[in-house]
């Protein structure tokens, strides 16, 4: 059994895992669905997607560590961190639910995360610019595909539209956490690594807002439950998904093929 | 005088060996898509001298690309192979690639590879959103079996990363587009 690593805590390190492992486990969900997805065209289209994201976070988990210094790669990252050390946001690591879940999360993680992108392309770590502006023409790609689906099932049959309402209802309790600021948002805004999450909500609700509308369902309102995973505390979820991710490299250490 | 001469003769044999690698990377082909050389497909960046060796700039296409790794390998053995070696791969990811980077060379071979290659990028990389509508006349796609431009994409995504799924109404066969990032 291999032991887990410990991270230095690092504002800028944290900074760059939030996002970082928001792709791994967003990817390592949509992986779950290789066939066993409704139709061949949407089992491709979510794998495809989960190899972009595990794409982009093989890049910031590289970056991450880079800047860490302790001299950790991508893998002892992805694979030898215990829970509290992941920082996720909580949304991506809920169970994968049905169909018009998956999409709907895959529209709402999309969207934050292209406009993050869009930002980060900007930021004044030439690295982290670099990842972010090939990783937002992927993310516009996502959530172009997802939003589609979600119009199409809100504004489909009595039954796909149940599902997605279940769905928006369940999901939008996840979001404020997103906009939360904190020092470590505070410190990225500061050193110019990129921006207050905050500072998306406006143009991400605005966004959603246009798809909701187009997929004629409401707009929840706010609620007071905040997630916790950007800051390392997860749901109970979280412990099974790295169970499953990390299985091989904990029970064969440094195992290859 | 005879050091000037020497200089210049490093300058040519070193402008000889650029071109060589150039010409050697014209017969590296891309793993997924093996009718286009790495050339064609726009990912090498620069070839730049490195003491003895050479080094080999690459551009990743996609992120998550699994033939990125495959590409290096391939790089390094033909440029060893053509006896230009020590050969090293580095990788620049910007500014991001894009397929307006295939040359029309490239263009030509993937249409007769039987892939619709990509359109020019939109200015900006401004991608409307639009949900559910498929067939909009100034999108469709040449079918690179028969030419027609009665096609409909079938899937956003396809085999590979980088490419979306069609079929063509008039001669009824499927076919693979490049998709313009």
């Amino acid at each position: 059994m291999q032991a887990s690593i410990r991270l230095e805590r690092d504002p800028a390190v944290q900074y760059l895992l939030r996002i970082g492992d928001t792709c791994l486990i967003l990817g390592q969900r949509l992986a779950e669905w290789c066939g066993h997805a409704p139709i061949l065209e949407e089992d491709i289209a979510l794998t495809n997607m989960a190899l972009d994201l595990v794409g982009q976070a093989r890049a910031l988990l590289t970056h991450a560590g880079r800047i860490e210094g302790q001299g950790h790669d991508e893998d002892q990252l992805a694979f030898l961190r215990d829970e509290r050390n992941y920082f996720n946001v909580t949304m991506v690591e809920l169970p994968r639910g049905d169909f018009a879940f998956t999409v709907l999360r895959n529209a709402m993680v999309a969207t934050l995360l292209k406009l993050l992108w869009e930002r980060l392309a900007d930021s004044n770590d030439a690295e982290l610019a670099a990842i972010a502006g090939k990783a937002v023409k992927e993310a516009r790609y996502h959530q172009q595909h997802a939003a589609d689906w979600v119009v199409r099932l809100g504004d489909g049959t009595a039954e796909s539209r149940r599902r997605t309402e279940g769905a928006l209802k369940q999901l939008w309790l996840y979001t404020a956490e997103w906009f939360e600021s904190d020092p470590i948002d505070e410190q990225a805004r500061a050193s110019g690594l990129g921006p207050r999450w905050a500072e998306l909500r406006e143009p991400w609700q605005a966004e959603m807002a246009a798809i909701l509308d187009d997929a004629t369902l409401a707009m929840p309102a706010d609620c007071a439950f905040r997630s916790t995973g950007r800051s390392g505390l997860h749901s109970e979820h979280m412990g099974y998904i790295l169970t499953t991710m990390q299985h091989l490299q904990r029970s064969f250490p440094g195992g290859v093929w | 005088m005879s050091a000037a001469l020497c200089d210049d003769g490093i300058v040519t044999e070193q402008a000889g060996r650029l071109q060589a690698a150039w010409d050697v990377l014209d017969t590296v082909l891309d793993p997924e898509v093996p009718a286009l050389s790495v050339r064609d497909l726009g990912i090498v960046r620069d070839v730049l001298p490195d003491g003895a060796g050479l080094e080999i700039v690459l551009t990743p296409t996609y992120s998550g690309c699994p033939a990125t790794e495959v590409i290096e390998r391939d790089v390094l053995a033909a440029i060893e192979h053509a006896s230009l070696g020590p050969a090293k791969v580095t990788l620049r990811r910007a500014p991001a690639w894009t397929t307006d980077w295939i040359s029309a060379e490239g263009k030509r071979k993937l249409f007769e590879y039987g892939i619709a290659p990509p359109g020019p990028v939109l200015a900006g990389g401004v991608v409307p959103i639009r949900f559910a509508r498929r067939r909009q006349a100034g999108e469709r796609l040449a079918c690179p079996q028969c030419g027609s431009l009665q096609t409909e994409r079938l899937s956003a995504f396809g085999s590979t990363a980088c490419k979306s799924l069609y079929r063509c109404m008039a001669c009824k066969e499927p076919f693979e587009h490049f998709k313009p990032i």
